[in-house]
């Protein structure tokens, strides 16, 4: 799954977290690469407001099944000053190469665009 | 030894988001992505441009005078240096009066080989109809 939207400001990003959600619990894997501004979902110290959705508390669940893995674009990352130690425990950072080599054998591949 | 080929499918207006930036550099990962796979293996991206995409493609963008940043040219010519198949919807350049002399149709000073292609919509959707992963941006 590809995702561009940004964490707040839009519902996109929540949707795709319960997407795949609903996908490994019906036994799918999940390979969920953030590009663009969505890579502030990969960012760790999020708070919770009653205002904004809280995704990492269902990411956190995600990673413990064994079957979601989350990857940030890293550039699109750095770009945005999010370095490797404001990584969210689960996820990893690499190019956008990791997000095509993860299509490549994917049986679906769903793109939730950004802004 | 297998191939997966994407299509990525341009409908954004250039600049205004990151859509057709990321669409493109998306589809140029595709050159190093054999790190990843088995050997013989490998993704072929098609880029198409519809709609308001097609602004996208116009030549002599300034980003870099204006903006300081590469400009969406810049990655349409890389594309074409790396031999990714390029598509223009005829209709739609139509549709804004643009013709091919006002487009970015190959990358022979950089030595490339491969132009763009402007095509009939019809084209286009022979080409979706082929991939095994469609993403729009």
């Amino acid at each position: 799954m590809g995702v561009f939207p940004g964490l707040v400001g839009s519902l996109s990003l929540d949707f795709s977290v319960k997407l795949a959600e609903a996908a490994v619990k019906k036994g799918h894997t999940v390979d969920y690469w953030v590009s663009s501004n969505a890579t502030m979902l990969s960012k760790k110290g999020q708070r919770s407001f009653k205002d904004y959705s809280t995704l990492y508390k269902t990411l956190e669940e995600l990673f413990k099944t064994g079957n979601f893995k989350a990857c940030a674009c890293e550039a699109c990352a750095e770009a945005r000053g999010f370095h490797k130690e404001d990584l969210m425990e689960g996820w990893i950072r690499k190019s956008m190469d990791w997000y095509l080599a993860s299509s490549f054998d994917a049986d679906r591949v769903l793109m939730i665009g950004g802004e | 030894m297998a191939t997966t080929k994407m299509g990525f499918i341009i409908k954004s207006l250039p600049y205004k988001t990151e859509a057709s930036r990321l669409a493109m550099t998306h589809a140029i990962a595709s050159q190093t992505v054999e790190i990843y796979l088995e050997d013989g293996d490998m993704v072929e991206p098609v880029v198409c441009f519809i709609g308001d995409g097609v602004l996208n493609c116009l030549k002599n963008q300034a980003t870099a005078k204006h903006y300081d940043i590469t400009s969406l040219e810049m990655h349409i010519r890389n594309s074409l240096l790396l031999d990714l198949k390029v598509l223009y919807c005829k209709e739609d350049l139509d549709r804004f009066g643009i013709k091919e002399d006002a487009l970015i149709m190959d990358a022979e000073d950089l030595g490339g080989e491969t132009k763009a292609q402007i095509v009939p919509y019809s084209e286009i959707q022979k080409e979706m109809d082929s991939v095994n992963h469609l993403q729009f941006f």
